[in-house]
């Protein structure tokens, strides 16, 4: 029997396939707030929080002060929980976070199988392709083939280790520090420490040009 | 249960398609869907292993069609229906028909925002000594429960190496069926990549999951 290729997008992962979503919502939300069980505002307040406040510069700001602090790095690997908290002000992390840093030896790639988890606290909400089937059931299969679909390509003698977030702990990813940012402050060095990165899917670089 | 959300290991799915530049939502809905699975989650009606429970069931073409926050929708909309919170004609309605019901901490209000903003602690005080240390081989078992179980198909069976024990945690699998916390221990366990699926796969890779104590067995 012929196979049937994969099409290109094989379902939608956001927009609205039923065009009553967005009423349907409307509909709840009016429901749970006349049998007040939810302020109105008090939900405006966690979407605002979530938009504007809870994102990836929380993990960039930890990676780029481990890059450049030995001493936090250590205490990172050991009890990310800990280390965090400790500078009192990054965010809300909780007790169950694990940081794994990448080697020249080893990769680090985060997925979640079976939903979602994520470290939100430092990475902010997931984008859609995280929570998608692609990734969700090809990560823990065939890795390389998942990098090259972000245009990672790694050696092949590097090993890959792939975490799949079946509890409640939640795994950052700290990616290799370019070569030639020796100097670097840790805000410049925050700047490059993109999301996919800290998920590993993606690599910490140089700007272009620079 | 065997379901559709158990991902790990299926093939057909196509490539992973990245965004650039994506929004935090596409749509204002998905925003207030997010805030209201946030906002219900805190108030003690249910435990986030009982919200993931009520995704995970949706019907399989359901579950794979619809987008990620309509899957949060009509798990919360399920989920509220299942505890009495509103009915079926409040939601044909669009509106109260009668008064709430009293929630175990309370309805949900802006004051509470630190609350939902601070992740949530699962550790719990031990209630046996852990059955395995660093190091011991392990196979996962070859169970399937028909409840919610956070252990995944593409593992079981397999033998693996316990790397970390990250402690006692609440288990998922009676918390989501409303039956308490009931503390386990959680092991990382590392599988080789070949032991998982077969001699042809990419020996460079290995895999971990955590897993319950009761998931595995001595080998």
């Amino acid at each position: 029997m012929k196979p049937v290729s994969a099409p290109a997008h094989p379902g939608p992962e956001h927009g609205s396939p039923l065009s009553d979503t967005d009423i349907r919502v409307r509909a709840l939300e009016t429901l749970l707030t006349e049998k007040g069980y939810v302020e109105r505002a008090a939900l405006d307040a966690i979407i605002e929080a979530y938009e504007t406040r809870i994102g990836p510069h929380a993990g960039a700001q930890v990676v780029a002060k481990a890059w450049r602090e030995p001493e936090f790095m250590q205490a990172l690997l050991q009890d990310a929980s800990k280390a965090i908290a400790a500078l009192g002000h990054v965010s809300q992390v909780g007790d169950h976070l694990v940081a794994v840093a990448n080697t020249a030896a080893t990769h680090n790639l985060v997925v979640c199988t079976l939903c979602s988890c994520y470290p939100w606290e430092m990475l902010g909400l997931p984008p859609t392709w995280y929570k998608s089937a692609p990734y969700r059931s090809r990560t823990v299969k065939d890795p390389r083939g998942v990098l090259a679909d972000f245009g990672v390509t790694l050696p092949a003698e590097t090993r890959i280790r792939v975490w799949d977030s079946t509890a409640e702990t939640r795994f950052l990813v700290v990616p290799l520090r370019p070569e030639g940012t020796e100097d670097w402050t840790e805000a410049q060095l925050a700047a490059i420490v993109t999301r996919d990165s800290m998920i590993g899917t993606g690599l910490a670089c140089l700007p272009q040009g620079a | 249960m065997d379901g559709v959300h158990d991902m790990g290991g299926m093939d057909g799915y196509g490539k992973v398609v990245p965004e650039p530049d994506e929004p935090v939502f596409h749509e204002p809905w998905e925003g207030r869907v997010m805030a209201m699975n946030r906002a219900m989650g805190t108030t003690g009606t249910w435990t986030i292993d009982r919200a993931r429970f009520f995704r995970e069931s949706l019907p399989p073409p359901v579950y794979v069609s619809a987008s990620y926050y309509q899957k949060w929708f009509l798990g919360l909309r399920e989920m509220l229906l299942e505890h009495g919170l509103i009915d079926t004609d409040e939601i044909v309605a669009g509106r109260s028909l009668r008064a709430g019901k009293a929630l175990a901490r309370g309805p949900f209000t802006a004051a509470d925002l630190p609350r939902v903003m601070t992740r949530g602690r699962f550790g719990r005080p031990p209630q046996a000594v852990a059955r395995f240390a660093i190091g011991d081989r392990v196979r996962a078992r070859n169970i399937h429960p028909m409840g919610h179980t956070r252990l995944p198909r593409y593992v079981r069976g397999h033998t693996g190496t316990i790397e970390l024990i990250p402690g006692a945690h609440v288990y998922p699998d009676t918390a989501a069926a409303g039956q308490g916390e009931h503390p386990q221990w959680l092991y990382t366990v590392v599988f080789d990549s070949r032991e998982l699926w077969g001699e042809d796969a990419d020996p460079t890779v290995t895999v971990s999951i955590d897993a319950f104590e009761p998931y595995l067995e001595a080998v």
